[in-house]
């Protein structure tokens, strides 16, 4: 399991991309999505509401649990993935890449967030 | 439990392999079980289509012999165990004398006077306590074999195919609910065609020494028929879709049989007492006249998933409480069991919800099971 050295990541497991225009993407982690199983159900922020760094956003519904899921960033939200919400399993398939879960526009650099090696520790233990 | 030590998890001796095999383990019972290999989803749909592999070694196998071990199980089981044939089994449970059920298990007879009790792994101390407390009296023995096998289940279409291939066992002459000794891949086992997934299927109790080369054994022959390794997630979409209880979600020591909706395994007319007869007679009569909660099936309109421990609802009021819930992989669906009031309970009733952490979702009462496999 790799995580991908350009993005930032929280301790919560969501990864934040690197800002294009002041937007950027927010997913959940390789860890996070094998640590939930198939993810059957994403409940995303709305388009144009706004989400707090470190606060709950949203929920992922798997075959065993529901997680509640934070944002790493604070800013509004632009879009959501709406490929992931007619198909949750994207989310399992590609973490990082086609399994996205919403753009925000964001308001206010986060400063609590790791690098890739920073949170692949935190993962390890 | 007085000691504050951690407890070491029980690791079955399939353990190595299951970490060889990439699985996420989770505890269950006190034992450190595969939860799943890869998507548990894929697991489901190839138990319903082609084959699954199951570890169930946590399983609390319980031998009991003697002259008197027919009786003795009459005595302490609430069904007629006597009667069931050589080389059958029977789905009972046992009760306490106030009715409240202690388990469910299933029992084969696996000769005229020697019997072996398949216990829940959460509850198979309790039931070798309960069982040998009744035995006194009878000259009849309770031994614990918990240890002495190893459990594998081979289970979905395709497994009389992949098990044929490694067994001479007369597997046509072998019915739904019976067991046989026999060999496969060269080991001693007892095959039985049992299981919890609503599909056909094979229960294959071995001595743990042989679990590897048994598990091998099957992995190989299951190949080309799509067979892959199942764990304990889909085992449980599995047996929700098929309407099959599970003890400490549909049925508890506050429950008898007949609250559950179980009440046939209840054999008044069997020769002799047993532990819980007056009760269960008084909550026969309950269940028939004037029901408390009914357990019912729920299918989701939506696609949030109800879990166990969720209020059911209707006008604004809580008329029950969802045991166990699940996306069903074969609906689509998510899907639940859940105790309601006997007004909301027939199937179609309008306007009943389940509480999602503070919404009301609309759901669907149907009748149990939710899938039922075409024979």
């Amino acid at each position: 399991m790799s995580n991908p050295q350009q993005l930032r990541y929280s301790k919560e497991h969501e990864w934040l991309s690197g800002a294009e225009d002041g937007v950027s993407t927010v997913g959940i982690t390789e860890f996070a999505a094998n640590a939930l199983g198939d993810v059957v159900y994403a409940q995303l922020p709305e388009v144009g509401s706004t989400v707090t760094a470190g606060e709950t956003c949203g929920e992922l519904e798997s075959t065993k649990s529901v997680s509640d899921l934070y944002s790493p960033v604070s800013g509004e939200v632009t879009e959501i993935n709406e490929d992931v919400v007619n198909d949750p399993s994207l989310v399992n398939t590609a973490p990082f890449e086609g399994g996205w879960l919403f753009k925000v526009r964001v308001a206010e650099e986060p400063a609590e967030l790791l690098s890739a090696d920073e949170y692949a520790a935190h993962t390890a233990g | 439990m007085s000691s504050n030590a951690p407890v070491e998890p029980r690791r079955t001796a399939l353990d190595a392999l299951h970490r060889s095999l990439g699985a996420t383990m989770t505890d269950f019972a006190g034992w450190d079980m595969p939860l799943r290999y890869g998507s548990e989803r894929d697991e489901h749909n190839a138990v319903r289509t082609k084959a699954g592999l199951f570890d169930l070694s946590h399983m609390g196998e319980i031998t009991v012999t003697g002259p008197e071990a027919a009786q003795l199980l009459n005595f302490a089981l609430v069904g007629d165990i006597a009667s069931v044939g050589v080389g059958r089994a029977r789905y009972t449970m046992i009760c306490r004398e106030d009715g409240g059920i202690l388990d469910d298990l299933i029992v084969y007879r696996l000769a005229n006077s020697e019997y072996m009790v398949v216990a829940n792994a959460s509850n198979a101390q309790v039931v070798l306590d309960a069982l040998t407390e009744r035995s006194s009296g009878y000259d009849a023995e309770v031994r614990d074999d918990r240890d002495a096998y190893a459990l594998i289940a081979v289970q979905g279409p395709e497994s009389p195919g992949i098990l044929a291939s490694l067994t001479d066992a007369d597997l046509d002459g072998l019915k739904y609910y019976a067991g046989l000794p026999g060999t496969v891949a060269g080991v001693p086992a007892l095959i039985a065609r049992t299981g919890y997934t609503g599909e056909d299927g094979f229960e294959l109790f071995v001595k743990p020494e042989h679990a590897v080369e048994l598990w091998q054994a099957l992995t190989k022959a299951g190949e080309g028929a799509g067979l892959v390794p199942c764990g304990l997630s889909c085992r449980d979409t599995l047996r929700l879709e098929a309407g099959m209880p599970l003890y400490g979600h549909e049925l508890s020591t506050d429950l008898t049989p007949f609250d559950a909706g179980l009440g046939r395994v209840v054999k008044f007319g069997k020769e002799g007492d047993f532990v819980g007869r007056t009760a269960l007679e008084d909550a026969a009569e309950r269940a028939a006249g004037n029901p408390p909660r009914v357990l019912v099936g729920l299918v989701a309109e939506g696609r949030r998933v109800p879990r166990a421990g969720y209020p059911v609802v209707a006008g604004g009021e809580v008329i029950g409480e969802v045991t166990s819930g699940a996306p069903s992989p074969t609906l689509g669906k998510p899907i639940a069991m859940a105790y309601v009031d006997a007004a909301h309970s027939a199937p179609g009733t309008a306007g009943v919800g389940v509480d999602i952490r503070g919404s009301h979702e609309p759901y669907e009462v149907v009748a149990l099971p939710f899938y039922k496999r075409r024979k």
